[in-house]
């Protein structure tokens, strides 16, 4: 097994489209554990932690580039993000123990494959772009679509993703993240949820994202979510057909960490709990 | 609250000193299983089996030992066949054939993970290759996981022509079951018939793994000559050797065992997995072996306890009094006989004075991992039962559910169902002090509950050997062969200068090895601080009489007119005030000069173990959109006869409701139809962590056991019992709901609320 | 392939090892270091009794290759007391019996003292949920979360 750590994405999307089963070295948390349980034996691993874009955050036109191999204690610790992405923040921060924070990646849990996923979601209903750097150039990929199944990527031959771009956001606006786990801590999501919101100054809702994990083969954006909440005052009316929306997005599978008749109830549950978090966010910026 | 303990009559049991072995383990140089190395060692791996059930029609290593660096392949070949008998190992009866086939797999390998070659080679990597290169040729057949399915006629039958025992006439047809057991008292039926409430209820639960954060590991090396030494994480290591001779066929005096610090056991560590493994290895390759289970290893092929179905029957009279109680316990044994429904048979209804009592026990065989003792194996299951139909009958009668125990309470002189008459026991008293305790009377929030429930389990003793000496300025060195996993050193060196009135930093304890000292039982049944304690003592008293030999010597008085008081040896009677009074360090320094060293030697069978009962009170909290449970507030109250030092009292009082609120809500073993178990790691096997638990109160109850020393019980056990119950007792009031299967998670407990509420509406 | 030169500090100390791509931070501690402190008890990041700190961030050691460690500053369990002095956190470790069996303590001493630096006063709840990824099975955590407090409120008076 290689080991090589490149100064340059494009090196790193070089090297990897080269070997015929490379792996990406983020963060590591969940490289590490396919390694070591022999689910994985790459014939090399390329760290991208040495390209400097992976790993700052940088103010862009008004929002946030953040690097995709940033770590989620990093995230928490900028001074800025999150009072401005408060959702994404705790979203990144509810991946695996402190310890576990210290390394994982945004890009990692993304490319990672899984549907139950906690960034993702929260990135989803944020709007994120990706940028991907290839051997063929860069290009930008809204997170929604990079994942298309179970450990399935639309990233091609030698595509890595070198960063987050999240979108300027007005006043009125925020958004939150939550889970649904058996424990407190240290599980994967059994339903995740994230909306994303900003109202006018009258209080109606002016644009809404949501985005659910763990019930179905990918994380969904949930188009009739959005329609539930804009044009409300999110209210309960609008509350319940969020919930109908959400349970009507689900597709989930029974698997040993919850039975599709409980996913789906909680996936309604988790819209209303984490609309009214956006909701009370947003009202006071 | 902690509740402080202290006895004004002892010096130093009951206060609470740092532990002799705290520094080594707070600064990592503590050396437990992994952290052994010896030069020129091997790594040992093992080859498990990828299926549930099947015959193994051939294995193929030579590929495997042609690779370059593999110096030792062992198979079912390398090991002699092992009679059926159950024959003694120190105080267990063993069936060898059923050990040896854990260890290896021989005509069939029977649950997934199963053991089927190992191999030694200079790397972890070539280890691994090595693995691959192993050919195995598998007849896979049908398998069965559940225990009821397993006990239906036609199952597929794990153990080829089983006949369940304890049944007469013998049944002419195989089956799953190994044995039938059954505890009677009175006339149950008649006992019914003057009922005037009666409830029946079927309960199921999940295996639970002890879940040890230390993986199994051991270093073996065998010499040239046949001598061998064998390091270990073993909750005892003369057992360990006795199963690795035999399987071996060596004499036991070859092999000397070490335990090494052990990073928790729970009763897990009690049985031998690879250490036959790496002596044969170690044999085979003339190189030290080294062998360290991964984390998944330990879920799929070291035990867990039993899942198993409970059918309890309680009968009362409008006051509460029970008048009959009725149970079929069927556990899971896993591929092998021998799962704890005797124990668990034995401790259904113990936390109870009754006259009419049936007990029906089914040992039953499946796919999966042989069971292992898991903290008071096979008491939690069937008192969680009880316990929860004891709660029902309660809030049926209208009555207090302490009060209806208090009612019902097992006390001194009450006759077991399983036989004994017990002494001085501290039910009543627990009862009272949860009765009493500021948490009972305390308001609840909004969508919590509160419940409680008793536990029982009955300790054991057995046999135990300790060394103390005397060293040549004084201090003393404990040497004892009951390993250590939370506490034991402190509590018997506080034992030992009790005793001998000396300071407690003056004695060191240490865990000898297998060839430094006499047979020692194993650490489990709540027996260490109890057995090696009495043992302790023993030794210590020893001392002072040799001691007071060596005084009487000097003095030229006869050995019985020298006295031993506040830590000093004085000439007394006609003589007193004649001579110096001598300290043990006075004596210790011309011991050499008046008949040499002072040893305090005790080779005992400990009698006399009593049993510890224990209350617990929790309250839990009802997500009702989610149907999630939390623990909020927890209370374990329980008789320790005597607290030698009260926070590992405390301690185990703690950790054991912490093991319980996990069997309670999230912890179990998951199998697909496939057979095989999908939850083999921490991630998914949910274990408790520091934000799902409240801070745990404990109340020590002191009623001492009279055949002890100190009065000290067996006190890590029974803390394990109680939680079930009270969680589910509780998880009932704030959900409205009674729940019959563990463990209760949410999406069980959501469905139960909603299947309430549209039984209300409907 | 050859094995990979590694140069680190490891509590202070500069070090060097050779290693191969996929053993872990921790094989590397245990095996070609000696410091078996850090301890394996699931190699998944789900246990954290191999805890370290690598530039002051606090990390799985099993969930980082040996090889990743090239100029990093490491902190273990065995570089936690100064001299003969116990930091505090192990004093009150010891006084309040916050081990029992004591394979997840050097883990939990490492991430607690990680909180402290970060946290000194942090609430019970802030301290559970920090040490959520400790996995203790003997005690129930109650002594760990009150030795902790106790050691942050001395540690706040010394300060």
């Amino acid at each position: 097994m290689q080991y090589e750590s490149p100064d340059t994405l494009e090196a790193a999307a070089k090297l990897l489209a080269s070997a015929t089963d490379a792996r990406i070295l983020a963060g590591g948390t969940d490289l590490l554990v396919q390694m070591r349980a022999e689910v994985l034996s790459p014939s090399l691993v390329i760290d991208i932690k040495k390209v400097t874009e992976t790993r700052t955050i940088k103010e862009e036109n008004g929002g946030f580039r953040i690097g995709a191999a940033v770590t989620g204690a990093e995230l928490k610790e900028h001074p800025k993000l999150r009072s401005v992405w408060p959702g994404l923040v705790e979203a990144a921060n509810l991946i695996g123990s402190t310890q576990v924070q210290g390394r994982c990646t945004m890009g990692g849990n993304l490319c990672n494959g899984s549907p139950a996923a906690d960034s993702v979601p929260a990135l989803i209903a944020a709007g994120a772009v990706a940028t991907v750097v290839g051997p063929n150039g860069r290009r930008d990929i809204k997170v929604e679509d990079v994942m298309l199944a179970p450990r399935k990527l639309a990233l091609t031959k030698g595509e890595i993703i070198a960063s987050f771009f999240l979108p300027a956001r007005g006043a009125h606006a925020s958004d939150a993240y939550l889970r649904f786990i058996p424990r407190t801590e240290m599980d994967i999501a059994v339903v995740g949820c994230a909306v994303s919101l900003a109202l006018d100054a009258s209080g109606t809702c002016t644009a809404a994202r949501m985005s659910l994990g763990a019930v179905a083969a990918r994380p969904l954006l949930v188009a009739d979510a959005a329609k539930a909440l804009i044009g409300s005052k999110i209210d309960d009316a609008a509350l319940t057909k969020l919930e109908a929306a959400a349970r009507a997005a689900c597709t989930p599978i029974d698997d040993k960490r919850g039975t599709k008749e409980f996913r789906i109830d909680v996936a309604g549950v988790l819209a209303k709990r984490t609309a009214l978090i956006a909701l009370e966010r947003a009202r006071k910026k | 609250m902690q509740e402080r303990v202290k006895s004004p009559k002892f010096d130093i049991i009951g206060t609470r000193p740092i532990r002799p072995d705290g520094a080594d383990k707070v600064t990592g140089r503590a050396k437990f299983g992994a952290d052994h190395k010896i030069a020129g060692q091997l790594v040992g791996k093992v080859l498990r089996s990828p299926h549930p059930h099947a015959r193994i029609k051939s294995i193929n290593i030579a590929k495997a030992l042609a690779l370059a660096g593999v110096k030792a392949v062992v198979t079912r070949e390398d090991f002699k066949e092992q009679s059926p008998e159950f024959i003694p190992a120190g105080e267990m009866l063993v069936n060898y054939r059923d050990v040896l086939r854990n260890v290896l797999a021989r005509e069939k390998v029977l649950y997934e993970g199963h053991a089927v070659a190992a191999v030694a080679a200079t790397s972890e990597t070539i280890a691994r290759q090595a693995l691959k290169l192993i050919e195995v040729a598998y007849e896979v057949l049908p398998h069965v996981i559940n225990e009821v399915e397993a006990m239906k006629p036609g199952a597929p039958i794990v153990e080829d022509g089983m006949i369940t025992a304890g049944v007469t006439p013998p049944p002419t047809t195989p089956s799953n079951v190994a044995k039938r057991v059954e505890f009677t008292l009175g006339d149950v039926a008649k006992g019914f018939k003057d009922a005037d409430v009666i409830i029946e209820r079927e309960f199921n639960t999940k295996p639970v793994h002890q879940g040890y954060i230390e993986p199994h590991a051991c270093v073996a090396s065998v010499s040239e000559d046949g001598t061998a030494e064998l390091w270990t994480t073993t909750q005892g290591h003369w057992i360990a050797r006795a199963h690795c001779a035999k399987l071996l066929g060596w004499d036991i005096t070859k092999l000397r065992v070490t335990s090494s610090e052990i990073g928790g056991g729970f009763g897990g560590k009690t049985v031998v997995y690879m250490e036959p493994l790496a002596l044969a290895l170690s044999q085979k390759s003339h190189r030290p072996v080294k062998m360290v289970m991964s984390r998944e290893e330990v879920f799929r092929a070291s035990g867990p306890t039993s899942g198993a179905n409970i059918w309890v029957k309680i009968g009362a009279k409008k006051d509460g009094r029970i008048v009959a109680g009725e149970a079929i316990l069927k556990y899971q044994a896993g591929c092998f006989q021998g799962s704890p429904v005797q124990p668990g048979c034995m401790c259904a209804f113990a936390p109870y004075d009754l006259e009419n009592v049936k007990v029906v026990g089914y040992d039953v065989l499946s796919n999966r991992p042989k069971v292992a003792a898991y903290r008071a194996p096979g008491g939690p299951i069937s008192e969680y039962a009880v316990e929860s139909v004891v709660d029902e009958l309660a809030a049926t009668l209208k009555i207090d559910p302490i009060e209806l125990r208090l009612k019902n309470a097992a006390k001194e002189g009450t006759k077991a169902a399983y036989g004994p008459k017990f002494g001085p026991v501290g039910l009543v008293e627990c009862l009272e002090a949860a009765k009493n305790s500021p948490h009972w009377k305390a308001p609840l929030g909004k969508n919590q509950g509160r419940g409680m429930a008793s536990g029982f389990w009955f300790n054991i003793g057995g046999e135990t050997t300790v060394s103390l000496q005397l060293n040549e300025d004084g201090t003393l060195t404990l040497m004892v062969g009951t390993p250590d996993i939370g506490g034991l050193r402190a509590s018997l060196a506080m034992m030992a200068a009790e005793e001998l009135k000396v300071p407690y930093a003056k004695v060191r304890p240490i865990i000898a090895d297998t060839s430094s000292l006499g047979y020692n039982f194993l650490t489990g049944g709540s027996r260490a601080t109890f057995s090696s304690g009495m043992a302790t003592v023993e030794a210590a008293r020893s001392i002072i009489k040799q001691a007071s030999g060596r005084a009487a010597k000097l003095w030229e008085i006869p050995e019985d007119a020298v006295s031993f008081e506040n830590g000093e040896f004085r000439p007394a009677g006609d003589n007193a005030g004649k001579h110096k009074p001598m300290t043990l360090a006075d004596i210790a320094k011309v011991a050499g000069k008046t008949g040499g060293s002072i040893v305090g030697y005790a080779a005992i069978s400990a009698q006399g173990a009593a049993p510890s009962f224990g209350v617990h009170i929790a309250d839990t909290e009802v997500d009702p959109e989610t149907g999630k449970l939390t623990v909020t507030r927890y209370t374990a109250i329980q008789d320790a006869g005597k607290a030698i030092h009260p926070s590992y009292v405390e301690g185990q009082f703690q950790g054991g409701a912490a093991q319980g609120i996990g069997w309670a809500l999230s912890e179990e073993y998951i199998y697909g139809a496939d057979g095989k178990l999908q939850n083999a790691g921490f991630l998914d096997y949910r274990i408790p962590v520091a934000s799902d638990l409240p801070m745990l109160d404990t109340i020590i109850i002191e009623v001492p056991n009279p055949r002890h020393p100190y009065g000290v019980r067996g006190i890590g056990e029974t803390p394990i019992i109680p939680p079930m119950a009270a969680i589910a007792a509780a998880a009932c009031k704030a959900t409205g709901v009674r729940m019959f299967e563990l463990p209760m998670s949410p999406p069980k407990v959501l469905k139960a609320m909603k299947d309430a509420k549209a039984g209300k509406k409907a | 392939m050859a094995k990979h030169h590694v140069s680190a500090t490891v509590n202070n100390d500069p070090v060097e090892f050779l290693c191969e791509t996929d053993q872990t931070l921790l094989d590397c501690l245990r095996d070609e270091l000696n410091l078996t402190g850090a301890k394996e008890g699931c190699s998944s990041g789900d246990c954290g009794a191999c805890s370290v700190t690598i530039n002051g961030r606090l990390v799985c050691s099993c969930l980082v290759l040996g090889v990743e460690a090239n100029g990093m500053k490491i902190e273990t369990i065995e570089g936690m007391a100064q001299g003969d002095k116990l930091h505090p956190l192990q004093q009150k470790f010891l006084e309040h019996a916050a081990l029992q069996c004591g394979i997840c303590t050097p883990g939990v001493l490492i991430a607690a003292k990680a909180l402290l630096a970060k946290n000194p006063n942090p609430t019970e709840t802030e301290t559970r949920y920090w040490l959520a990824g400790n996995l203790c099975r003997c005690t129930g955590y109650d002594k760990i979360i009150r030795a902790v407090m106790d050691a942050a409120s001395e540690m706040r008076k010394g300060a």
